[in-house]
């Protein structure tokens, strides 16, 4: 036995059976381990910069990390950030994951610590636009304090690796200063921030802050966080959506012995996507993991699909393809320059192909999972991994009706994100759970939601399926004089409050290339309606509609006979920044032939008419940052081997080299094995995939044993890293496998689509 | 090893038996070595290695990724040899000796060389493939001194994030500091 009597809000006894029948009594303190804010960065030393960092007495610096890490390296990059501008001591920076920085102020939720979401690329520019300050506000600090000690002016005063050095050479540690300096009154106005000259942290290679904890097994992700011993849940879900339950035997399941409950899960109606339970489930307590997961085989759970069965994609791409022969139809046009229908008629040539590409699932590493511990009067701890804390904060305060300041979010690093945790429909579900009636014996214990693989190929939010067709038209100088490009996909804004007119935003881009450099231009989107959950999935308005007009492009040149990086290069034309109606812009076209060329040189392009193999180039603008892919591949029996991939990025100032390979290594590799073989299927209106048998993700064939990459340098401002590897890569490999098998293919997965067409 | 669990020796009465008599003490088990400590585990034979090491003993370094052993999240090493903890079920683990991640540096917090490779290559991205990458590598190296990359391709394990490239150095890393170490 053991458990907890609260004495106030944050003191409680803790009673736990000890050896021979003793009874073992401790008091705790919430204070002392169940703050929001790790104990290492509490304190009431630099109250002025909140909670991003602390200079303990003993040396050590303690910097907390605001934005979710889920495998981005943005704990490592942000504090690196914070470090640099302080003159920390890297070696002495211990680097903690904050919690969502919530409080209250007038009876509203206030948000202490700005940006918190790891998605879309943001975290880096969000960062350096503030968290610098953070640091550069310490070493003031800091250099104010000692000069008070030393007796000289603090402008003669330099900062470097954990010390105050005066021009003198004296020097005292930042430890020695840091008590003095939470003396000293803040400034009227911000510090100024550092001289890129001085950098030392900024720009050079740091291995990943939780490196150690990873290997030895010590970092607890949220899966492996057992606070107050969680009752574990795990739910037989409906797999059709808006399905209901045919039957299932509750009494089988509960009889097992450790199941606790037997409980009924029925998702809140009327909520936006991603912030409620997804399915109708039924939700088995048991004491352990096995135990809730043999309950659940037990329930043998049948369901029924409901009144409008989801289509195949099969079947929304014939809809897709209607709509586009349809002269009545009305899509929206999100950019349209000149006139391409006029310029169709009087082209010498013209051009068109239809991409096809599939509903593709995030399978990220560590399935969903989420422990909620409630005391329904007092507050509730939420410990999940997610890409947007904010996301989570509003769920739970809406089911729960808790003041903010009774809400501790907190947010482990996640084994992978890529889009899927934007989502907080696994939070709600545990939320749900806590809040349900449970028999006496387990209602106060934590609840751990578990998801198997299978619940998270069958319960994503897809990125989704989406029908490309595009036409070019043709001058007598080769010149593209028309682009018209028409895209149709079930929207992933659709059932998230934006208006019908927005829901194209989340499926592609108005000002992506080739959009401004061909002088009549129209991209319109086609609405087509599915059931399924659908969300972003690692760079996604970039990343289906820039493998159709990438591999477009290069049909363009085929068909013209060019070399299609010179093709590219001439259409891109002299360096100049062209209007980008969103976050990066403007678009620098000499930065994008840049990398191009960076790419094929690496590659030997030279060889590209001669080579037996095939070579493929493709290249991106995502938010902000510059990306091409060249890829040579050979032709087997079967499809293709992949020999080489190299690619180049500009990203602007870099951080951090070693995180940025890293980040365009994977995601490189995570864009190619999906394109080569990944899809999500529906039959029967329901998800086909089951596992990773049959979403197979482990792609050591065709692949090739590393990627290469070029890192530009840069002093730019710095963009994101982490999707930006994603969006070129699977049309370069199309391009490729054109060269090396004269087989075009417009229809992923491109192995599969291969074999057909050979 | 007062490790309390789940199927700790001394069950937890539920409200379903709480007018039942108490059950007798258990004196019979499945008893096994994890990291050099000795368990007896008297729940489930049938119990999956895995969620014995994780829920039951709270070893939560090997990791779920998908119950088939396709992964490789889950891997450890019993009685020499990598297997995927999804897969093995206790019935099969009597008087078998387990190493899990947690297991692998010595005493004094020194890492194993693969442990060190690891760090030394920054091989790691969101990480949770890793403790089952580095069981897997621990494995192959103590079979193959010098593995090819198609030894290493065997494997099989995945990596989400695809840091395939930096864990195929790690390995060769780890396989050249092996052989110095055994030399020396």
């Amino acid at each position: 036995m053991s458990g907890e009597i609260r004495l106030s809000r944050r003191r409680f006894l803790k009673y736990a059976a000890g050896a021979a029948g003793a009874l073992v009594i401790g008091i705790g303190s919430v204070d002392a381990a169940e703050r929001p804010v790790p104990l290492a960065l509490l304190g009431d030393t630099w109250k002025q910069v909140g909670p991003y960092l602390r200079v303990a007495a003993d040396g050590r610096v303690f910097i907390g990390v605001r934005d979710p890490d889920n495998g981005e390296g943005t704990a490592t990059s942000l504090a690196r950030i914070i470090a640099e501008e302080m003159d920390a001591d890297w070696s002495r920076v211990v680097v903690e994951p904050l919690g969502l920085g919530v409080t209250v102020d007038n009876d509203k939720a206030k948000f202490l610590y700005g940006h918190q979401r790891s998605g879309d690329a943001t975290s880096i520019p969000a960062a350096w636009a503030d968290l610098r300050q953070a640091g550069a506000l310490a070493r003031w600090l800091l250099l104010q304090a000692a000069a008070r000690r030393l007796g000289v002016p603090a402008d003669q005063l330099r900062g470097e690796a954990g010390m105050a050095i005066a021009a003198d050479g004296r020097r005292i540690s930042y430890a020695d200063l840091a008590s003095t300096a939470a003396e000293i009154e803040a400034p009227a106005t911000p510090p100024p921030l550092k001289a890129a000259e001085r950098y030392q942290l900024i720009g050079q290679p740091a291995g990943d802050v939780d490196a150690h904890a990873v290997v030895t097994g010590s970092l607890a992700y949220a899966c492996d966080d057992n606070i107050g011993d969680p009752v574990i849940a795990v739910l037989a879900r409906c797999p059709y959506p808006g399905g209901t339950l045919d039957q299932a035997d509750r009494d089988a399941a509960s009889r097992l012995p450790g199941v606790h409950a037997v409980i009924d899960l029925t998702p809140e109606q009327g909520q936006p996507a991603g912030l409620a339970a997804q399915a109708p489930a039924i939700v088995v307590l048991a004491s352990d993991t096995w135990t809730a997961l043999s309950a659940r085989a037990a329930l043998k759970a049948t369901w029924k699909p409901g009144p409008n069965v989801e289509p195949s994609a099969g079947t929304l791409e014939q809809q897709a393809l209607n709509l586009f022969g349809d002269e009545q139809a009305t899509p929206i046009t999100v950019r349209n320059d000149g006139d391409v229908l006029a310029t169709r008629k009087k082209a010498a040539r013209a051009l068109e192909a239809t991409y096809v590409q599939p509903w593709v699932a995030h399978a990220t590493a560590e399935t969903p999972n989420c422990i909620v511990r409630l005391d329904p009067d007092t507050s509730i701890t939420v410990i999940a991994a997610t890409q947007a804390p904010l996301q989570v904060y509003s769920v739970v305060q809406r089911m729960t009706g808790l003041k903010p300041d009774q809400i501790d979010i907190r947010v482990p690093r996640g084994g992978g994100g890529f889009g899927r945790r934007l989502e907080a429909d696994y939070v709600a579900e545990a939320v749900a759970i806590a809040l349900a009636k449970k028999p006496d014996t387990i209602r106060n214990r934590p609840i751990k939601v578990m998801w198997t693989r299978e619940d998270d190929l069958a319960h994503d939010y897809y990125r989704p399926m989406a029908v490309h067709r595009l036409n070019a038209s043709l001058d007598k100088k080769k010149n593209i004089i028309g682009w018209h490009q028409r895209m149709a996909s079930p929207s992933a804004l659709v059932n998230r409050n934006v208006p019908d007119n927005r829901l194209w935003q989340s499926e592609l881009v108005p000002d992506a290339l080739p959009a401004g450099l061909v002088p009549n231009f129209r991209s319109d989107w086609y609405p087509l309606s599915s059931q399924l959950q659908r969300g972003e999935w690692r760079g996604s308005p970039h990343v289906t509609p820039t493998f159709a007009s990438e591999s477009f492009i290069d049909e363009l040149a085929h068909s013209l006979k060019a070399n299609p990086l010179d093709f590219r290069l001439a259409l891109l034309g002299d360096a100049r920044q062209l209007a980008y109606n969103g976050r990066g812009g403007p678009i620098d076209t000499g930065r994008l032939a840049n990398v191009l060329k960076l790419a094929a040189d690496k590659l030997d392009w030279s060889r590209w008419l001669r080579s037996e193999n095939g070579l493929g180039i493709a290249c991106a603008y995502v938010f902000g940052a510059y990306v091409a892919h060249a890829i040579e591949v050979a032709p087997t029996q079967d499809g293709v081997d992949i020999l080489r991939v190299v690619v180049a990025a500009d990203v602007g100032r870099v951080i951090n080299p070693k995180g940025l390979e890293a980040q365009l290594q994977g995601a490189t590799m995570d864009a190619l094995s999906t394109a080569l073989s990944l899809a999500i299927t529906v039959k029967d209106g329901k998800v086909q995939q089951t596992g990773l048998r049959d979403y197979a993700l482990s792609p050591t064939q065709p692949m090739p044993n590393e990627v290469e990459t070029i890192i530009v340098p840069s002093t730019a401002e710095p963009a994101g890293a982490s999707v930006v590897g994603v969006p070129s890569a699977a049309p370069a490999l199309a391009n490729a496998v054109f060269r090396a098998t004269a087989v075009r293919v417009r229809r992923l997965p491109l192995l599969r689509e291969l074999a057909r067409l050979r | 090893m007062a490790q309390q669990g789940p199927t700790s020796p001394v069950p937890v009465p539920t409200a379903q038996d709480a007018h039942q008599p108490a059950p007798k003490p258990v004196r019979e088990g499945i008893d096994l070595i994890v990291n050099d400590k000795r368990y007896r585990h008297t729940g489930d034979k049938a119990m999956p290695l895995l969620w014995y090491l994780r829920d039951v003993l709270r070893l939560t370094g090997a990791k779920y990724g998908c119950d088939q052993g396709d992964c490789g999240f889950c891997t450890v090493i019993v009685d020499g040899k990598a297997v995927a903890s999804c897969q093995t079920k206790m019935e099969k683990l009597s008087g078998k000796r387990v190493t899990t991640v947690e297991g692998l540096a010595d005493k004094d917090g020194k890492l194993h060389p693969v442990q060190q490779a690891w760090i030394d290559e920054d091989a790691i991205m969101c990480g949770f493939c890793q403790p089952g990458q580095i069981m897997a590598a621990v494995d192959l190296l103590s079979r193959q001194k010098n593995p090819s990359d198609a030894d290493i391709d065997k494997i099989g394990n995945l990596c989400r994030c695809g840091s395939y490239g930096r864990i195929r150095k790690a390995i060769k890393r780890a396989a050249d500091t092996l052989k110095k170490d055994g030399k020396a």
